[in-house]
């Protein structure tokens, strides 16, 4: 990076924003080529669906919400997480947290706008989404949770998008930021951080329809989930960005995030045992969704191998973090990260909506599994995630390395 | 339609398409035009596009929502060559509408389902039916227990009949629910959705207790000499992909003072529909002189529909 910090604009802070992130290795750019394939995918899968409309999923009046609003689900969890890196980062002043607060922010932003592509392409209507804009349209608040649900995710992409983007764009100009200018949306995005979780989860809680969301643990529940699950990617992230790049990641922040991990992946199967305590001591008539998830109904338990899956992997994943038999080689652990994340994903995605939705108030027991045009989708928003995560961080660190390099004193 | 109103529509029309075509394309693609030649696919182009960018129902004035009827019954017309009559009526006062099914006396012929499809342009293409009816076993008292897909020769020995569909709350969860406040209890208690200010996300769907909505997971598919032409705009007009619909009570029907088409066409007389408000009408008599019941009352969604036995 050049020196001239006086003629650093916003244009030219874009501009080498841009050419950072399209010049790199072959390495590099062959895994930009695999993103740019996976929207592509989504973008066929998309094209099938708006021709056909939803019927190219395996939704239906029974199963109304599927793949997608799981996904959906499981990445709020991931964009909460990203306060168990803000809140001993910037309120406690931890050093170590800092240097990769930002990958946390960055990592939020990019499940994110996963979670809006996924609530977007479950849309009937996506061409009529304004009507949800206020002042053009009519957005039903404060008494629709989704409503409330669209504001907060809003809120919180803006809080994760600015902050770093303006400490990044001062340091690119070789400055140090002014506290007073992002500080208080830091501390404001720590409890909007816990607000997107738990508004996410009244979504489900509030239906009183739906004897298995209609649950007051499913608030907590979600964030013990999520600030197991979120800090996990991001360890992963960290991982990737440690072998992959010349900025440096020290091990003891990947054994600070694994405390975290596990303090969070250990109370999150606390609540679980007791939800499946409460179903199965004294079954109801409001047990059967649990009986359909972890028995099946009928014949129909296409969702049981999955869930003892999630369950022993969620498992086997928090015991081996707990354990940390590799001591300082971190990086052996990865493999117990990608477990407890997995399984995870399948216990608050597929496993918390489908169950939620059958047996249906009428009674009937289906089984659900995603369509190839769902699969499609859903690799497209992923990839779109990927994508947008590395667009922001290429430059990020690049310019933070910069300026450690030269300004690291100020600290 | 008179002329100066069409010169003035199609003025409108070309002004706005001026100021943003793209939208419009984008419009129109969704719907997807088929204009029998150039002039009357650039009519249906410029008639969407108004379409497109209609207020919600319950902010029209008068004259808008004649505007959007006439726009409606002239894209049936132009692309579908049929005549339609539109009806935008409002509740009458001093009326609430009330609902009550005798168990005793129904013994599943599915008359009742038939009349409703016919009548409210249900989807024939994934055999949508807001009404069905649940097979139940003596000792049995909630339809989730019963067979809902029966197919035999009715009545069954030793079996009795149960009709379900939308319930009309009168605190009803799906209106707490959308996001978009394009579902909502009329002032005569019938809950009702502005199809055109809906955008699919089914959270009403979820919401109901009652599996009491449906879904356009399809392009609705009707034979053309079977559409229903009387239409209320929040009732039986025909609707798209992508939109929830509802039993309405055939609100094209009752707020012209008719029986709903399934008490009409019910064989045995076991549907009992009226105005709750008129201490006369046969189902204020019902609900004071019968035992009646309620599902699910302790979700305190408060139903306006109920079951009795004789």
């Amino acid at each position: 990076m050049k020196n001239q910090t006086d003629s650093k604009g916003l244009v030219s802070f874009i501009k080498d924003a841009l050419l950072w992130n399209l010049s790199g290795s072959i390495g590099y750019q062959i895994y930009l080529c695999i993103l740019v394939c996976l929207m592509l995918t989504g973008v066929y899968g998309y094209f099938i669906q708006f021709k056909l409309g939803l019927s190219a999923t395996n939704m239906s009046n029974i199963v109304s919400w599927g793949f997608y609003i799981s996904n959906f689900t499981f990445l709020v969890g991931v964009a909460a997480a990203a306060v168990m890196l803000i809140l001993p980062s910037y309120v406690f002043n931890d050093k170590d947290f800092h240097k990769v607060v930002i990958i946390g922010e960055v990592v939020a932003v990019g499940a994110l706008v996963m979670c809006m592509s996924f609530v977007f392409v479950d849309l009937g209507r996506p061409l009529q989404f304004w009507h949800l804009i206020p002042g053009i349209g009519q957005l039903n608040f404060p008494s629709s949770l989704l409503a409330w649900d669209i504001m907060v995710l809003n809120g919180y992409l803006a809080l994760n998008a600015l902050v770093p983007a303006y400490i990044v764009y001062c340091h690119y100009k070789g400055k140090e930021p002014v506290g007073k200018y992002y500080k208080p949306f830091v501390f404001l995005s720590i409890g909007w951080a816990v607000a997107i979780h738990m508004v996410t989860a009244f979504l489900y809680q509030g239906l009183p329809a739906r004897p298995f969301w209609n649950n007051p643990l499913m608030g907590p529940r979600f964030l013990a989930s999520a600030f197991a699950a979120g800090p996990a990617i991001i360890s992963l992230v960290l991982h990737i960005i440690n072998s992959a790049t010349d900025y440096k990641i020290d091990s003891k922040i990947f054994n600070k995030l694994r405390i975290i991990i596990v303090s969070a992946a250990v109370i999150n199967l606390l609540m679980l045992f007791s939800e499946i305590f409460k179903e199965f001591y004294f079954p109801t008539h409001h047990s059967q969704s649990a009986m359909y998830l972890f028995f099946g109904l009928q014949g129909h338990n296409s969702l049981v191998p999955w869930i003892w899956t999630a369950i022993s992997i969620n498992v086997l994943g928090t015991i081996i973090l707990a354990i940390n038999p590799f001591k300082e080689k971190q990086i052996y652990l990865l493999p117990a990260l990608i477990l407890l994340i997995v399984g995870i994903w399948i216990e608050k995605g597929i496993g918390l909506i489908v169950p939620g939705l059958v047996p249906s108030p009428m009674g009937e027991i289906i089984s659900y599994a995603p369509s190839n045009v769902e699969l499609f989708i859903t690799i497209g928003v992923v990839g779109l995630g990927m994508f947008v995560i590395t667009m922001l961080l290429k430059p990020a660190l690049i310019i933070e390395k910069w300026y450690e390099d030269n300004h690291g004193d100020h600290h | 339609m008179d002329s100066d109103k069409k010169k003035k529509l199609n003025r409108r029309a070309f002004l706005k398409g001026a100021a943003s075509t793209a939208i419009a394309v984008g419009a129109t693609a969704t719907i997807g035009c088929k204009g029998k030649n150039l002039l009357n696919s650039s009519e249906t182009v410029a008639l969407k596009f108004q379409e497109y960018f209609k207020k919600h129902y319950r902010l029209m004035t008068p004259d808008e929502k004649k505007g959007t009827v006439t726009r409606l019954e002239r894209l049936a017309k132009l692309n579908q060559d049929i005549t339609l009559d539109i009806d935008t009526t409002g509740s009458r006062k001093n009326v609430l509408y009330g609902y009550a099914f005798n168990v005793t006396r129904c013994e599943g012929y599915m008359e009742c389902v038939k009349a409703c499809v016919k009548e409210n342009n249900l989807d024939r293409k994934s055999n949508t039916q807001y009404i069905r009816i649940f097979e139940m076993e003596h000792g049995q008292m909630s339809p989730d227990q019963g067979d809902g897909k029966y197919f035999h020769m009715v009545p069954k020995q030793g079996h009795f009949y149960m009709g379900v569909q939308c319930f009309q709350c009168e605190n009803p969860p799906c209106v707490k629910a959308c996001p978009t406040k394009a579902t909502w209890k009329e002032p005569d208690g019938i809950v009702v959705v502005d199809y055109d200010w809906c955008i699919g996300c089914r959270y009403c769907m979820a919401a109901c207790p009652y599996w009491g909505r449906r879904f356009n997971w399809n392009q609705p598919e009707i034979p053309k000499e079977e559409i229903t032409t009387k239409q209320h705009y929040l009732g039986n007009r025909q609707r798209v992909r992508g939109m929830m619909e509802k039993c309405t009570f055939c609100i094209q029907r009752s707020r012209k003072g008719k029986l709903t088409a399934c008490v009409e066409a019910c064989p045995t007389g076991a549907r009992v529909f009226g105005n709750l408000l008129d201490p006369d009408s046969e189902i204020r008599f019902v609900l004071e002189n019968k035992k009646v019941y309620r599902l699910k009352e302790d979700l305190g969604t408060d139903p306006k529909f109920w079951y009795f036995i004789d």
